[in-house]
């Protein structure tokens, strides 16, 4: 694998590959001394052209677990504005001998832009509304453990039902877990109000809903999606409070939800908004093994890209 | 002055004739007398010097994207021999003494026949009228109006300007787009594709819609509208409702428009953030049809350099706009001729005729025939080329056809009377 740009670069096989690797390397996470030689003498930048904590932290550990050399870049602001072109940043940063540029952009395809600039291995973390593959990656090895603990054995999602409810279009963590579940064998259905559903969503592999409450009693995984506070001002639905009471995760829909089913969310969250603090907390709630997934994950990734012989 | 004499070239698609220039006029090939040039023209085709309706030469203020210099050089690299020079420069063509300025470089560097397009509104900014009386009445003679790359979406100030325009003959050039439907972030078409990259986009809705609203205005102040680059189904459809009931509307459409679809965005390559966007394929094959049928009468260019800096940005942060000049006469001949759909008389009045007479330009777009200004192109119909975008007047590379094979069209450009472009030399 040359750069994990799109959830779809991947397929069922190499998903499968990530998540065994990832499995292994969360054993790390439980060892008083946690690290591993394998990329040693490598060098891993995060590029951040937008704030992030978690994502970047992540990605840091990950890194730093593996022995690779981890330099944090943080290029925040418009390259309009500062009157230095994306392509400079990213042909600047790569001078340095750089062997993997983990970007992150407000603006969506910057990282495919990049990887055609330079001979470093790019990672996409996150491009503007499009994607954020290792987000999906996170979510999916977190379910299949969460499947595996009734089914050990599993191995594709067929079958699974996997709502995704909140803003999709302006949602990167959405688009790129369509791709990789439905990859995986899942049936996903994307809840929204109409306002909030990309266009042309006929043409995704997916189904629809604009009535959470009819969706509810059949997922098996709820996945909400955070409410971005620019969007309460865009008009995209009237108030916060029809939007908790039309697709919010509140106490009632946690109680109508299937037994067994989970709650993924990919932080951070609104508590009160999209989801509910019983919701949130809930003994069926996976937020937090997502985050903890997420070092596991991005291990095995940078392991993917990065740990074969050059 | 030696005379030119062009031996042997098809006079418009109409019969093969000779062609004789004495001091910027044609004149009967029989006088040719012994101090003559000769250019042979045997199997090419001479069309009317072509008219852009539509060009950003970007000089004053962006010398380094583009000067007049180089815009026009560019443009007779392309067979025409006037461009409308749109007034998005810096400063804003708003006032008479800055077209004049224009106009000035214009008659100084250019290598066509440069006419400044005036503002609509005082700096682009859509609010109040810029002095339209005192540039038409100017020494730069301005007909055409466009506050082009902004959209004058204040209906009052519409219906003000093409009133007041009526007084001298003007036309108000829209460029149709509804800022409230594209959105300050919108760079591409709104569809499966933008949904899919997570670009923000805009509907065909927010053209058509301003369009319907103009021809609205149109026709109650009886005035002259065009609309710049039609590019979706929904204002064809608008634009021809507007002529079947005598509304005194033209339109344009953009080389790109006719053959490049949305799905060049798919690598998020700037080189094709255009504005409007590029649409799906069933846009560009309405468009054809319209511009086949005359709904849509004019070819313009939208020519639109960047420096290449500002076109190497994340995708929604670049630059809007593509090079069209130098490849616009092929274009249309690869999508509209090569297929059967235009005659060559018909693409002389799509791309000289018309808009010269659009422009309101006396010594554009004139009949190949004694007497007439001497602005013709010579155009190969069967030679073939890959477009190369080093090999390029313009100072910039935004081209959007480099790579791609298209007619060679271009053999040589004559404006009045002299040569300003010959393949080859």
């Amino acid at each position: 694998m040359r750069h994990l740009l799109s959830a779809a670069d991947l397929d069922r096989t190499q998903i499968t590959e990530i998540f065994d690797l990832a499995e292994e390397m969360s054993l790390v996470q439980g060892r008083p001394v946690k690290k591993l030689p394998a990329l040693r003498g490598r060098t891993v930048v995060n590029l951040f052209f937008e704030d992030s904590t978690r994502t970047r932290s992540s990605f840091e550990i990950a890194g730093k677990w593996l022995s690779a050399d981890v330099i944090n870049i943080s290029a925040k602001g418009s390259s309009v504005s500062k009157g230095e072109s994306l392509r400079d940043t990213v042909l600047t940063v790569a001078a340095m001998g750089v062997d993997a540029l983990v970007i992150r952009h407000p603006a969506s395809g910057a990282p495919w832009q990049a990887s055609r600039w330079i001979d470093a291995h790019v990672l996409n973390a996150g491009d503007g509304t499009h994607e954020h593959p290792t987000q999906a990656l996170l979510d999916a090895f977190t379910i299949r453990r969460h499947l595996r603990r009734s089914t050990p054995d599993l191995m594709s999602f067929d079958g699974q039902t996997v709502a995704i409810v909140g803003d999709i279009t302006h949602s990167r963590v959405a688009r790129s877990n369509v791709l990789l579940l439905t990859t995986l064998g899942a049936r996903v259905i994307l809840v929204a109000p109409p306002t909030l559903l990309p266009p042309a969503i006929d043409s995704w592999p997916v189904l629809t809903c604009t009535d959470f409450d009819e969706v509810l009693p059949h997922a098996d995984i709820v996945m909400m999606l955070r409410v971005q506070r620019e969007r309460m001002s865009g008009g995209y639905f009237p108030t916060p409070r029809e939007y908790t009471m039309s697709y919010g995760l509140t106490r009632p829909r946690l109680e109508a939800m299937k037994p067994g089913a989970a709650i993924c969310h990919p932080g951070p969250m609104n508590r009160g908004l999209e989801i509910s603090a019983d919701a949130a907390d809930a003994a069926n709630s996976l937020i937090l093994d997502q985050v903890a997934a997420g070092v596991s994950v991005r291990m095995s990734v940078l392991f993917e890209l990065l740990g074969g012989a050059e | 002055m030696t005379d030119l004499l062009i031996r042997g070239a098809d006079l418009i698609g109409r019969g093969r004739s000779d062609l004789l220039i004495r001091n910027g006029r044609f004149v009967d090939p029989a006088d040719a007398g012994g101090d003559v040039e000769q250019l042979d023209a045997d199997g090419l085709v001479a069309l009317p010097g072509l008219v852009d309706l539509h060009t950003h030469l970007r000089e004053p203020g962006r010398e380094d994207a583009e000067t007049v210099d180089s815009g026009t050089l560019a443009a007779a690299r392309g067979g025409f021999t006037a461009v409308l020079a749109m007034a998005n420069t810096t400063p804003v063509t708003d006032t008479a003494e800055a077209a004049e300025h224009v106009a000035a470089l214009g008659a100084r560097d250019g290598h066509a026949q440069v006419v400044p397009v005036g503002a609509v509104s005082k700096g682009l900014d859509g609010v109040e009228l810029a002095e339209l009386g005192l540039m038409s009445r100017s020494r730069a003679g301005v007909r055409m109006f466009s506050d082009d790359g902004h959209c004058v979406s204040d209906a009052r100030l519409m219906r003000r300007a093409l009133e007041y325009v009526r007084a001298f003959d003007g036309v108000i050039a829209q460029h149709a787009q509804d800022p409230q439907l594209a959105g300050p972030a919108a760079c591409c078409h709104e569809g499966e594709i933008s949904g899919k990259l997570g670009l923000p986009g805009w509907p065909g809705a927010a053209e058509a819609s301003v369009v319907a609203r103009d021809v609205q205005i149109a026709e109650l102040t009886r005035s002259r509208l065009h609309i710049c680059h039609v590019s979706c189904a929904e204002t064809v459809d608008v634009i021809r409702w507007a002529k079947q009931r005598d509304i005194n509307v033209t339109a344009e459409v953009a080389p790109h428009h006719l053959m490049l679809t949305t799905t060049e965005v798919l690598g998020y390559d700037p080189t094709y953030k255009v504005n409007p966007p590029l649409r799906p394929n069933e846009h560009v094959e309405a468009v054809q049809e319209a511009l086949a049928d005359g709904t849509i009468d004019a070819v313009a260019t939208d020519h639109a350099p960047h420096a290449r800096h500002d076109k190497e940005h994340a995708f929604a942060e670049a630059a809007f706009g593509m090079l069209g000049l130098e490849t616009a006469l092929a274009v249309v001949m690869e999508t509209m001729i090569n297929s059967g759909v235009l005659s060559w008389p018909e693409l002389a009045k799509r791309m000289s005729i018309t808009p010269a007479h659009i422009a309101r330009l006396a010594d554009q777009g004139r009949p190949l025939a004694e007497g007439e200004p001497a602005n013709v192109v010579l155009v190969d119909p069967a030679a073939r080329a890959v477009v190369d975008r080093a090999v390029s007047a313009s100072l910039s590379r935004n081209n959007p056809w480099h790579g791609r094979e298209l007619p060679d069209a271009v053999v040589a450009t004559i404006w009045a009377g002299q040569v300003t472009y010959q393949k080859g030399q």
